[in-house]
């Protein structure tokens, strides 16, 4: 009986909390792509930029703020930094979108321009964000770092395994649940909402209705930033920040999306899910937590199905599992 | 202005910036650049013939680049007996593993009804990919565990390194092959997501599998195709037709080796170029014109479009390889850990549209002048930084920080060529011409 707990926190701490985690940061950085591509029509694929870019002003916030010595005592200062990233990757997006796209939208011009010009804002994002904070590697969180510590747990428990909870794992999941909640009233409840929907259903038709492109545009690009700087910070906290990291980001992001159906909202999330727990479950060395499930059994190797390396083959392998199988994602999302 | 002054005036242009840097700094600095120029050239003739030819939008052209250089390593170097002795039979049953399953799903997929074989799929998957790590476990740690330090790998075949420039077309090509499987036929920016994974996880695959081409622990002393520097240094006819050319010696034979590269690149280049011209101006290539303008006019005059991407896809793709393979021929090393996809996809797509998509010598042009802006740029940064911090202390620490991360301002100077190149001339300098 002890060994199953045993079992049962091992995998708590090394599969189910980092997960959960990863999943949620995924999950905001999907439904930002996801918006994007169900009002504008197109593969962003500066988003990973656009997170990093988020991510390094309210990192350079962050720093200035403790340097006058503000801080939130156990939770890390980034999170009072936070609106000004807010508004600096917002501000950034809507020159980008006054500059590039409304150019090609005022057109009609066909999605893949949108998806190269996309490119080219990627480097000039990339170039940018590199130039405010440099290419190297950022911790920047500070406060409490555990809820629960290993070692507290065990003598609590009296288990032989630990589980540590960071606060940055708490954070990522709570501010997770919160954004999201917060998306989906704005979607089905706000005017705003209903009015994005509706141009995201048929263009046309919501224009008939008197629905304003303009604002509808304004409010997906200040959402889509908002999240990619939101899921850009709790990454960057919960492990850290480096440019080029976040440019890689892009892969699982848009496996997520496209795995949740893209286009859709709720299989964004689903999908930043599906993707965080396989991408976790595939790449853990199971030797240790089937040596507590099967007593008396030593196995040789490490039990592990991939080595850590290979995770972006998981969120690939994934994608097009359900590319094959399921084109349209696990909830059904639009293909224009 | 005709099409064909256009391109004469522009290739001048070009020669003459590359002889300018020649005169400025150094001629073995401008036949570096050149020979940079040509590789460039190719792979974005390989991206044209996709993107230009067909409308495929590939972003995984780093990975096609990687196994094309990859394709040097496993021609050139010296077989290696005793590693294929200890550990060839593991790895070639760990093939034969995942080969076995592989047919075993393809008859399960035809022949059992489809209740319940999406199980059994997945159950003969999970066998085979077992049995393949117990024979390739041991087998790896064989061949890693010999001589470590110069090898740890299964070597190659120890042939010529410029046949590794045609296995690499084979092996990029192989890949565009599996992928245009499941990708194609798809949106088009499947199509990107899915060539951007695959190139992550080739890069994933070469860095990590030391057994193959010794992962991060790199390939260096390549064979190589032309006469090595010091072997000309030590030659007396080089040493006395050094000093009729008023050279130093090493400097000579520099520009030689150079030079000799250089020779390879453009009979490589011009061999590309005349093919794919003659395709394009075939029937073939006006029928890829017309899937490409409008793919549902041309399925219904029956031509089988996803097919034809399917063709043209892995065509480009093996160019592209041929360029990994010269360049890393050039290098004489093998880095997989320097490939990186701002540098070798997304460099190589603005290439192509800043030359002229469509057009193969737009394309080339686009190669040169971008590989060309891509070096001078390097130093285009930390000088303008200097001029507008030059107000500042010197000592300031903004200052300091600037100038510290100004190199990477050529990312954001090539990302705003392609914005306005998009914008305000989105047929490139050397449009397409459209023939009757």
């Amino acid at each position: 009986m002890i060994d199953i707990l045993n079992a049962i926190v091992l995998f708590s701490n090394f599969v189910l909390i980092p997960g959960m985690a990863y999943g949620a940061q995924l999950a905001l950085g999907a439904l930002g792509v996801t918006l994007i591509y169900a009002v504008l029509r197109f593969s962003n694929f500066a988003h990973g930029d656009l997170m990093a870019f988020g991510t390094a002003a309210t990192i350079l916030f962050t720093w200035w703020l403790q340097s006058m010595g503000v801080n939130l005592g156990v939770l890390p200062t980034a999170l009072l930094a936070l609106p000004v990233g807010i508004a600096a990757a917002v501000a950034m997006s809507l020159v980008m979108d006054k500059a590039v796209y409304s150019f090609y939208r005022a057109k009609r011009s066909a999605s893949v321009v949108f998806v190269i010009s996309s490119v080219g804002v990627m480097f000039v994002l990339n170039g940018l964000t590199r130039l405010l904070i440099g290419p190297d590697d950022q911790r920047f969180a500070d406060g409490e770092r555990f809820v629960i510590r290993a070692r507290d747990f065990k003598d609590m428990t009296g288990l032989d395994e630990g589980l540590a909870l960071r606060t940055t794992q708490v954070i990522t999941v709570v501010v997770a649940i919160l954004v999201v909640i917060a998306l989906f009233r704005f979607l089905n409840h706000s005017r705003m909402g209903k009015a994005m929907r509706a141009y995201s259903d048929n263009e046309d038709l919501a224009l008939l209705s008197g629905i304003d492109p303009k604002k509808v545009v304004f409010w997906t690009w200040v959402i889509a930033a908002g999240l990619a700087t939101v899921a850009g910070v709790l990454y960057g906290l919960d492990k850290s920040f480096k440019p080029f990291t976040y440019f890689q980001l892009l892969l699982p992001i848009f496996a997520a999306a496209i795995v949740g159906g893209i286009g859709n909202p709720v299989g964004a999330i689903a999908g930043g899910f599906v993707i965080a727990f396989s991408e976790v479950t595939v790449t853990y060395a199971y030797k240790k937590f089937l040596g507590y499930i099967v007593p008396g059994w030593e196995p040789d190797g490490l039990m592990q199905l991939l080595s850590t390396d290979y995770k972006f083959a998981v969120s690939f392998v994934i994608l097009v599992v359900v590319l094959l199988v399921r084109p349209t994602g696990l909830f059904r999302g639009k293909v224009v | 202005m005709s099409q064909s002054v256009r391109i004469i005036l522009l290739y001048s242009l070009m020669f003459a910036a590359l002889v300018a840097v020649g005169f400025a700094q150094s001629w073995p600095l401008a036949l570096a650049i050149l020979n940079m120029c040509l590789i460039s050239g190719i792979m974005a003739l390989g991206v044209n013939i996709q993107w230009g030819y067909a409308g495929l939008f590939n972003v995984g052209i780093m990975g096609f680049a990687a196994l094309g250089g990859v394709a040097a390593v496993l021609v050139s170097e010296p077989i290696r007996g005793e590693a294929w002795s200890v550990g060839g039979l593991g790895l070639v049953a760990s093939f034969l593993s995942i080969l076995a399953a592989a047919v075993a799903v393809g008859w399960v997929r035809k022949h059992l009804p489809q209740r319940g074989r999406g199980l059994i799929t997945v159950l003969l998957l999970i066998a085979g990919y077992a049995a393949a790590r117990q024979f390739f476990g041991p087998a790896v740690g064989a061949i890693e565990a010999l001589d470590p330090t110069i090898y740890g790998n299964i070597g190659g075949a120890g042939l010529p390194v410029i046949f590794s420039w045609l296995v690499g077309g084979l092996f990029a090509g192989g890949a565009a092959f599996l992928i245009s499987r499941i990708a194609l036929g798809l949106r088009s920016d499947y199509l990107a997501i899915a060539t951007l994974g695959i190139s992550e996880i080739v890069l994933a695959v070469l860095k990590n599998e030391d057994w193959l081409a010794r992962g991060v622990k790199n390939v260096s002393g390549l064979d190589s195709p032309v006469p090595s520097a010091i072997e000309l240094q030590a030659s007396d006819w080089f040493i006395s037709f050094a000093a009729d050319i008023g050279m130093t010696t090493i400097e000579a034979s520099t520009v030689f080796v150079r030079g000799s590269y250089t020779l390879l690149f453009v009979i490589v280049l011009a061999l590309l170029m005349w093919l794919t011209e003659r395709a394009l101006h075939s029937p073939w290539g006006r029928m890829m014109r017309a899937i490409r303008d409008n793919r549902d006019a041309a399925e219904a005059m029956g031509k089988d479009v996803v097919a034809r991407h399917r063709q043209v896809f892995i065509l480009g793709s093996a160019v592209v390889g041929i360029a990994g393979a010269m360049l890393v021929t050039m290098d004489g090393l093998f880095t997989p850990g320097t490939y990186n996809p701002l540098r070798y996809t997304f460099l190589i797509w603005v290439m192509v549209i800043v030359g002229g998509s469509g057009n193969n010598w737009g394309a080339v042009l686009g190669g040169f002048l971008i590989w060309f802006t891509w070096t001078q740029a390097e130093n285009w940064g930390p000088q303008a930084m200097e001029f507008v911090t030059s107000g500042m202390a010197g000592d300031s620490a903004l200052r300091l920080h600037l100038m510290d991360n100004a190199p990477h301002m050529r990312l954001m100077i090539m990302g705003l060529v392609l914005l306005i190149t998009l914008r305000f001339f989105p047929k490139g300098l050397i449009p397409e011409q459209i023939r009757r």
